[in-house]
């Protein structure tokens, strides 16, 4: 017998067309991916739908991800493609909503030791170092979302002209605080080891702590500054 | 008290793990084979998500500062308590000063060491579980050195028979629950995940062919070697949360199978997800083994699922029967 379930193949559509695309990750694990670009608008929906899957009794957990989702259920479901409506009909009646996130600045030394990548991302650009690192700090970024490390925020708001890929080779042992750049996100280093995204500077800030009540600084919607403690080039 | 007398890098104090932080980027941990915990915490009448030893390299000591009673779950590893050979899966009642020992597992690839109480670590984020990518949890974020001395939460008697109690082995007592190969290959089911379709014939390549775990395989992830699957064209991913199971394929075309220690995220195609009733199995699996993936679907996942709750059940049942029969005839 060939085991498939209809509905799931019939969920693979193009990104481009408008509706979610939905699949399975093992047996409990369900991932809504928004269709269209990725920007604040898909995801202040993706924000909404974790707001309505909260009042899901079922789930064990909800992650949200750069423009998707992650719903872990309790249980394995009998018929996945009852989830999988229902994740359709929560996606559809999901608003965009804005979430008032708290205005977080983090004092950054840029260049210096931990700016490994500037020389690499000035080649790229074809923007001298001073440049590279003024539309860093000048832009206002948003936290999409949590995720890969304990606290670690994926930044919206990169100005494009510094938009540099991810290394196909990381860097081994990177420094928890290093200020990177990785495709069109950008982020602070949580943890010290492998790392593919691109240093500019270094950041004091502690981002996690596993004690505290709240162990992340940083939430979904929040808003971030770079300022700029120092500059070294 | 416990007290840590020899271990090799990599063994750590494991429960069940600390899902539910996964939104801001903490990985569950827990014990690669929960169900070897689950059995073992019942059978001493533990909270099943109590605190136990994860021993993966060997040999490995330790010594009861005082009296206690113990199991040994998941890999046989030929055990003795001053030199007295001990079986997996039955209870064992040790005195102050004894030293329980761990030789090189006969098969499978970790062992459990359950003790009535559980290992008393403080709770980092609801969990007593290693974070050792994090750094905390457990035994100070760290795995086990030599000299370390762990506390036992308080228990009360363990009502058990003198001579121990002993379960069946999951493996033997679930044999009809899992897939068994005429070759000795382990099969381990999984079902399609998001970008199954993208590999074309690759999907089904990825299906039929044998994979072997590779030395870069750890508690994070399998790294499996074997004929290449590539995707029909690049696929540019945005990152999503992942759990252990998936089966991501990275651009040089080897699949990777996420682990208890699993990355929150990940961005490359995914080909499949072992199921949830599977996953113990593929964390006892060697660094070395061949392996075949079975497509299945979640209704079947569903059926393994309650043979497993049936068979922990049924060990609950019992182990509490015997102690209540103990105690009406003291």
């Amino acid at each position: 017998m060939i085991a498939s379930s209809p509905a799931l193949q019939h969920d693979i559509v193009p990104s481009s067309s408008r509706r979610a695309r939905i699949s399975s990750i093992g047996s409990r694990a369900f991932l809504l991916e928004a269709p269209g670009e990725f920007d604040l608008a898909s995801q202040r929906r993706i924000w909404a739908l974790a707001g309505t899957l909260r009042g899901w009794e079922d789930l064990a957990e909800i992650v949200p991800g750069m423009t998707n989702l992650l719903a872990i259920l309790r249980q394995t479901p009998e018929d996945p493609d009852v989830i999988v409506a229902r994740l359709r009909d929560a996606w559809e009646g999901a608003q965009s909503i804005d979430l008032h996130g708290r205005m977080i600045e983090i004092a950054v030394h840029y260049g210096g030791e931990h700016a490994t990548d500037l020389p690499a991302i000035c080649d790229l650009s074809g923007l001298s170092d001073r440049e590279v690192v003024r539309i860093h700090h000048e832009a206002t970024y948003r936290v999409f979302a949590l995720g890969s490390a304990p606290g670690f925020g994926y930044l919206h708001g990169l100005d494009p002209r510094i938009y540099v890929p991810r290394k196909t080779v990381p860097s081994l042992k990177m420094a928890k605080g290093c200020v990177t750049i990785g495709g069109m996100q950008t982020g602070v280093a949580v943890l010290t080891g492998p790392n593919g995204w691109n240093s500019i500077g270094f950041a004091e800030l502690q981002m996690f702590d596993p004690f505290s009540p709240t162990p992340a600084i940083m939430a979904p919607g929040d808003t971030v500054r770079f300022v700029p403690q120092r500059i070294e080039l | 008290m416990i007290e840590i007398i020899k271990t090799g890098p990599f063994n750590t104090v494991q429960d069940l793990g600390r899902p539910g932080y996964r939104d801001i980027g903490v990985t569950a941990s827990g014990a690669m084979d929960p169900l070897a915990v689950k059995v073992g915490n019942t059978l001493l009448g533990n909270d099943e998500g109590a605190a136990v030893i994860e021993v993966q390299t060997f040999p490995f000591q330790l010594r009861f500062s005082s009296k206690a009673v113990f199991t040994m779950t998941g890999a046989d590893c030929r055990a003795s308590l001053d030199r007295m050979e001990l079986l997996p899966w039955c209870t064992y009642a040790a005195e102050a000063g004894q030293v329980l020992e761990l030789g090189h597992p006969r098969t499978l690839t970790r062992a459990y060491i359950c003790i009535l109480g559980g290992i008393d670590v403080p709770p980092v984020m609801g969990s007593r579980s290693t974070s050792l990518r994090g750094g905390f949890g457990g035994a100070a974020g760290r795995f086990l050195v030599e000299g370390d001395v762990l506390d036992l939460c308080a228990a009360g008697e363990a009502d058990l028979p003198e001579n121990g109690l002993a379960v069946v082995d999951p493996a033997f007592a679930l044999v009809d629950t899992f897939p068994v190969s005429s070759d000795g290959e382990l099969l381990i089911r999984a079902i399609p995940a998001g970008e199954h379709e993208l590999f074309g014939q690759d999907a089904e390549r990825f299906w039929a062919q044998t994979w072997k775990i590779s030395t870069q395989s750890d508690r994070t992830g399998y790294r499996l070697s074997g004929d290449p699957i590539k995707p029909l064209k690049p696929v540019e991913m945005r990152s999503h949360g992942v759990v252990p199971g998936v089966i991501q394929v990275p651009p040089g075309g080897e699949p990777i199978v996420q682990m208890s220690d699993a990355n929150t995220a990940g961005g490359y195609p995914k080909i499949a997800g072992v199921i949830e009733a599977d996953l113990w199995r593929l964390g006892q699996a060697r660094i070395g083994s061949r392996l075949r993936f079975v497509r299945t679907t979640h209704p079947e996942a569903l059926a393994a699922e309650r043979e497993i709750t049936k068979y922990l059940d049924d060990v609950r049942m019992t182990s509490q029967m015997v102690k209540r029969a103990l105690k009406a005839m003291a």
